[in-house]
């Protein structure tokens, strides 16, 4: 009845006293790959579960093995050291560490990094870089759509993931009329952005910048 | 460079880069995730272990024992550090509770420990392995039920108890009274980024990668805790995620990666896990107000008392909501009182315009409710009673005072005449509609800041110096002052903050980082120019600094031949003499909001706000605008939603993530309207410019309140202001 | 979190019978719930099965004229779905209500219906919950109980059930396919799948152990106005104070089911028939009995007074 091969993998668990994790082909050297190991730990010690999983990221192919604790954010931040996506709550209740799964916006601390085995990722990192900003990364500089700049990475990834769920006519809370086709307006955005915590209280200006990336992409 | 005489023309008049809106310089980098915080920097050390802290399961009382031993044996556990194997540790000149607890227990989830693994998840899997036995002790949680046993309390802004006049006779003569409690609850920063630090040592110094506010002051707290010399500590913030007073002082996270790292004999991270912070960290502490107004029956004040408890730990401090009162309304007879309580909940400190912000939440409802038993318009009431001097010292004038103005243009902007005075009258579908207003007031602080200036032979400008950017824009309005005062453009300048090893700056925090920051970066500018000028011959008094050009009469050096033998370097701080003492220097504004209250259910939302502010020579438009919007967004939820719940039995915040701490989201804010008054305060500094970051939060809670009770006609003075608190009083349904 | 294996289960009755097999194991669909739950070892399985691949996700008619809406269906794709949104719109707007977009597109069907309190007691460990260790106590019951049941709650417990979804469903008298792990199937009417906390409030709901979710149906539909209004203090992204789910039909008949009130979407049959009387019949019925705390007797009123504005909504 079982054994699809990735199980398998995980009954093949790699017994460790150290769960540092070990990188593949394409991972980047990583401060942790060089840490010595240490001896396997004798007798009673729980056990270390490791799974090895295989996605892309901003269109590169990655493969690294985990810790099956680790979440899909801290796979990112601490073994990619693609620190763009951010912790700020680490349960799901402030929308700092949203990234773009198979086309959908996710919070990436609430989904385990091994579950998401031939999954296509996209962080923030992907969308622009400081040279070459995405549309949206420039509005939100024009319109001072952030301050501290902590939630900045998810209210960006979160707005561009928005303007695809209003184009698919996916309603919202604030939509008039469930049937009718999703309009672009400021409540509906500020509806949908709520996911999406500033403290630094840049709502405001967030919402021009989306706005305006809107009317130039409508 | 010593200020002590008020600002004349200066190179920043030219306001070429300074004044303007530009974006921030650092934008590119904070909207691709490139901007590094704290916990994410693998690149400054190799061989970075994982910390995870383990808080109190109880408020107050004693570990009896500390079982560590399945935490020890756990997979990759590197070091468990607690205060039995820490070594001797002072406690910080600035904290009121210890960052690491045990034997004694002060507060709830007060750090008793952090474990040390290879990796996150087994440091995590390993503290929940830690078992404790306490020995819990009755505490006193309950500020409502102390307030005979509160003793006074000196305030930042003054003494305890101030006096003018004789308040108690002329209250009682007064024709017409109020006299009204008001209470604000305990409050969390809730900054988006975590309390973070990376800690390594290399013999005995160390080096912390933290999120931090105020770079000299926490050097020199973390020396005093581990007993190091000062010059052997190295802290590095370049990019705060936040903090709003909550990373003033060391917290929690620097300690014990420190303290970690030694252990282990690695480098080691810490951050704060959300749910920890609110109990572990420090919060704006709950307020219990009396407001007394006695006024002549044509409106004039006469008499103006304000007292206020709250409470903190054993050797803590009161809040200053008082601080205000002494200052904003005229009035012959006056005072305040400040009360403090002994509460064994988390360290109260301070958060984003600590005083004035609970002060203004209850002083302008009672402005309000005084207005309607004169049956004056409320904000003709407030312009009646404006003051240009200090009320307690008449001699002393304000710098500046604006505030009749912010009143005038707000109305103007937002519509204020339409409003209909009787409560409860206008309705929008389901919702009944309602506007109000309130004062925004806040103090300009000065203090000393220095900053170095280098210039190489490209003409590129670098700025040095261990100021922050929170969030507020240092970066920018640093590099505009740099461009100014240089004559250069603004890409040619480079702005390196936050590090302990570069001249110390005012830091950020009760809104002076902005003025007092770039006015160090213009004295050290001052001294670079001279330098440039006698490198290049130029007379420096004559000698104009232009388009990457020093000029004087027909000659024109290119400003990098000044560096063409190698680079200049210039330092130098921004002291002040006593203009503030002459003059009261102060921000001030006008805050304007429409809220629908939800005539079944209760549900307040805001539909409009407008601030208007005068707050001396805005730096950049687009950033402080930011500051203040950010500061009103703040002021909604502290209106209608933040509060940590006290629970009285056990002493704890019991709504401590932030799923049950609710604040403001996109949904609750509206589009959002500012205006800056044209203003420049010579008095302040060269810049001639005062703090904004603050003055934005303070009285927006009350204009909030005020519309409430104008929607609906009920006058609820204890926040937040929430649906419960309304529903008995709404109309029937149906 | 304590340390698990992790597998990939590729059909249902697969999936039932390894749960059985392995001690302390658990299925994991979206996440949202059980990792925010394992991060804080309130919830500690030594064994994750992934049922992602299961094939779950589809929404397909019923024979019976309905929707049979697959376990692993995610919120914001049941929510927008054209049939849904047509036939049962108390569904939808019940699923938008809640929650975030991030955490819509993750969260299943079966995991929203299986979503444990939102209670700040159970959520921390230091203190004493019936729900997380049984008989240490109910730290609710005289601490901060603002958010807590008002109704059908015990000496044990006071929690709330947090979902939308749930709330509207149970007002389209839905019902919850599952497999067992000998392979035996069978359909949970939704007003028994949730249970009252009485002195067991740690068993939740209706299912056995290693019995897995594979679908929920919803009936033909019936017609009428759909609502679902949510009242809480922020805007969005909070859980309901009260909500209420109502359809009603042209004369004024329908049906009432209540969020935010209690252990369960609450709502009693014969109280939906005082709907024609009003708000204040139906609530006379619906919330009979009520125990609410000093700080949480406001919902009594609020509950009453929403169901008002919601019938003045169907009216037009």
């Amino acid at each position: 009845m079982q054994g699809p091969s990735d199980f398998e993998l995980s009954r093949r668990k790699i017994l460790l006293g150290t769960a540092a994790s070990v990188a593949f082909g394409v991972a980047p050297r990583i401060a942790d790959a060089q840490t010595p190991a240490v001896p396997v730990q004798a007798g009673a010690a729980p056990a270390i579960s490791m799974s090895k999983v295989s996605f892309s990221v901003n269109g590169k192919p990655r493969e690294i093995a985990l810790d099956t604790r680790t979440t899909l954010l801290d796979a990112l931040r601490e073994h990619l050291h693609l620190t763009g996506s951010k912790k700020g709550c680490d349960h799901g209740q402030c929308g700092a560490c949203t990234v773009i799964v198979g086309g959908r916006r996710i919070n990436s601390c609430l989904t385990l990094a091994v579950m998401h085995e031939g999954d296509e990722i996209k962080t923030i990192e992907g969308l622009g870089t400081p040279e070459n900003l995405h549309p949206m990364q420039a509005a939100f500089v024009k319109h001072d759509g952030y301050q501290c700049g902590y939630c900045t990475p998810g209210q960006i990834c979160s707005a561009v993931a928005v303007l695809d769920e209003i184009k698919a006519g996916i309603p919202s809370h604030v939509s008039a009329d469930l049937n009718a086709p999703a309009q672009l307006t400021n409540a509906e955005l500020r509806e949908r952005m709520s996911g999406n915590i500033c403290r630094c209280g840049a709502y405001s200006n967030i919402a021009e910048a989306i706005t305006e990336v809107a009317g130039r992409q409508a | 460079m010593k200020f002590e005489s008020p600002a004349t023309t200066n190179p920043i008049d030219q306001l070429k880069i300074v004044g303007q809106s530009v974006s921030r310089i650092d934008g590119p980098l904070k909207t691709t995730g490139t901007a590094p915080y704290a916990y994410e920097r693998h690149d400054v050390v190799a061989n970075q272990a994982y910390g995870y802290v383990v808080g109190s399961a109880i408020a107050k009382g004693r570990i009896k024992s500390i079982d560590l031993g399945a935490a020890k044996a756990a997979p990759g556990v590197l070091a468990i550090v607690t205060a039995d194997n820490a070594g001797k540790l002072d406690k910080g000149r600035l904290n009121t509770a210890k960052l690491l607890g045990g034997p004694e227990i002060q507060h709830y989830h007060q750090a008793i420990a952090v474990v040390v693994a290879e990796t996150f998840e087994q440091a995590r899997a390993a503290a929940q392995l830690i078992r404790v036995d306490y020995a819990a002790e009755q505490g006193a949680f309950d500020l409502a039920s102390l307030l005979d046993k509160a003793k006074p309390n000196p305030i930042t802004a003054g003494p305890a108890d101030t006096a003018v006049g004789d308040f108690a006779a002329n209250f009682a003569a007064a024709p017409v009274r109020l006299d009204a409690r008001y209470s604000t609850p305990d409050e969390a920063h809730a900054m988006m980024e975590p309390h973070a630090t990376i800690a390594a040592w290399e013999g005995d110094k160390l080096t912390l990668w933290t999120s931090n506010q105020m770079i000299a002051w926490n050097k020199a707290e973390m020396a005093k805790i581990l007993g190091m010399r000062a010059e052997n500590v190295r802290l590095d913030s370049p990019f705060v995620g936040g903090g709003f007073g909550g990373k003033l002082f060391p917290r929690a996270d620097a300690l014990l990666a420190a303290l970690g790292a030694r252990a282990a004999k690695r480098p080691v991270k810490v951050a704060l896990q959300r749910p920890l912070m609110f109990n572990n960290t420090t919060h704006r502490p709950a307020t219990i107000q009396r407001i007394r107004i006695g006024a002549t029956r044509d409106g004039k004040i006469t008499a103006i008392g304000h007292e206020s408890w709250s409470g903190d730990l054993p050797g803590g401090k009161a809040d200053g909501a008082v601080a205000q009162t002494r200052l904003l309304y005229a009035g012959a007879h006056r005072m305040t009182a400040t009360r403090l309580a002994t509460l064994d909940l988390p360290e109260g400190n301070a958060m984003r315009a600590p005083g004035e912000a609970t002060g203004m939440m209850a002083l302008e409802i009672a402005v309000d409710e005084m207005a309607e038993k004169l049956g004056m318009d409320p904000i003709e009431f407030r312009i009646l009673n404006d003051t240009q001097v200090d009320p307690e010292k008449p001699e002393r004038p304000f710098s500046q005072r604006q505030l009749t103005e912010c009143f005038r243009t707000g109305a103007e902007r937002f519509g204020w005449s339409k409003r209909n005075p009787q409560p409860g009258r206008v309705r929008d579908g389901r919702w009944l509609v309602g506007i109000g207003a309130a004062a925004a007031f806040r103090n300009n602080l000065l203090t000393k800041s220095a900053a170095r200036v280098r210039l190489d032979n490209g003409g590129i400008v670098t700025v040095e110096t261990d100021m922050t950017d929170i969030g507020t824009g240092s970066y920018t309005i640093i590099a505009q002052t740099a461009a100014e005062m240089m004559g250069v453009p603004l890409e040619k300048v480079k702005v390196r903050l936050g590090d302990s090893a570069f001249p110390v700056s005012a830091g950020s925090g009760g809104q002076w980082g902005g003025n007092n920051s770039t006015a160090g970066v213009y004295a050290a500018c001052v001294k670079l120019r001279e330098a440039v000028a006698q490198k290049l011959g130029f007379n420096s008094a004559e000698a104009e600094f232009a388009d990457g050009e020093v000029r004087s009469g027909n000659r024109r050096v290119p400003l990098a031949q000044a560096a063409a033998d190698g680079g200049l370097s210039a330092e130098d701080e921004i002291e002040y003499g006593d203009l503030a003492k002459k003059y009261q220097q102060s921000t001030f504004g006008a805050h304007f909001v429409e809220v629908g209250v939800d005539a079944a259910t209760a549900e307040i939302r805001v539909r409009r706000m407008l601030a208007v502010c005068a707050a001396g020579r805005i730096l950049n438009p687009k950033t402080a605008r930011s500051q203040v919007i950010g500061a009103m967004t703040m002021g909604v939820g502290a209106a209608l939603m933040e509060e940590l719940v006290v629970d009285k039995r056990t002493g704890f915040f019991v709504n401590h993530d932030l799923a049950a701490y609710e604040v403001p989201v996109h949904a609750d804010i509206p589009h959002q309207e500012m205006f800056f008054l044209d203003e420049t305060d010579p008095m302040s500094s060269p810049m001639k410019a005062k703090g904004v970051a603050e003055l934005g939060i303070c009285g927006v809670a009350a204009a909030v309140a005020n519309a409430v009770y104008n929607a609906t006609g009920v006058r609820v003075r204890d926040y937040p202001i929430t649906l419960d608190k309304l529903l008995e009083q709404m109309p029937d349904v149906g | 979190m304590k340390s698990f294996t992790y597998e990939r289960a590729r059909n249902p009755a697969e999936a039932a019978a390894s749960v059985l097999r392995k001690p302390d194991a658990k299925f994991i669909a979206g996440g949202t719930n059980l990792l925010d739950l394992m991060k804080l070892e309130i919830e500690t399985p030594a064994h994750l099965i992934d049922v992602n691949g299961l094939a779950l996700d589809k929404i397909e008619p019923t024979a019976e004229g309905g929707l049979r809406i697959g376990a692993l269906v995610r919120n914001t794709d049941l929510a927008a779905d054209s049939r849904v949104r047509r036939d049962y719109a108390v569904l939808s707007r019940a699923l938008l209500a809640g929650a975030s977009g991030q955490l819509r597109n993750k969260a299943t069907t079966a995991g929203n219906l299986l979503q444990r309190t939102r209670c700040p007691y159970f959520y921390d460990t230091n203190q004493p919950c019936n729900k997380r260790r049984p008989g240490s106590g109910c730290a609710a019951i005289g601490g901060f109980s603002r958010q807590h049941a008002v109704v059908g709650g015990s000496e044990a417990c006071i929690a709330t059930h947090p979902s939308d979804m749930a709330v509207g469903m149970r007002a389209l008298d839905a019902t919850v396919e599952t497999v067992r792990p000998d392979g035996a199937t069978r359909a949970i009417p939704i007003a028994e799948f949730h249970h009252l906390p009485g002195s067991t409030p740690h068993v939740e709901t209706a299912l056995s152990p290693g019995e897995l979710i594979t679908a929920v149906t919803l009936p033909k539909p019936v017609g009428g106005t759909h609502i679902y209004r949510k009242v809480r203090d922020r805007a969005s992204y909070a859980f309901a104070l009260v909500s209420v789910a109502a359809i009603v039909q042209r004369d004024g008949t329908g049906r009432v089911a209540l969020g935010g009130v209690a252990h369960k979407p609450w709502r009693i049959e014969s109280a939906d028939s005082q709907l024609p009387r009003g708000a204040k019949a139906v609530m006379a019925e619906l919330l009979s009995g009520a125990r609410p705390t000093r700080e949480n007797a406001f919902k009594l009123s609020l509950a009453e007074r929403t169901l008002g504005a919601v019938l003045t909504e169907a009216k037009g």
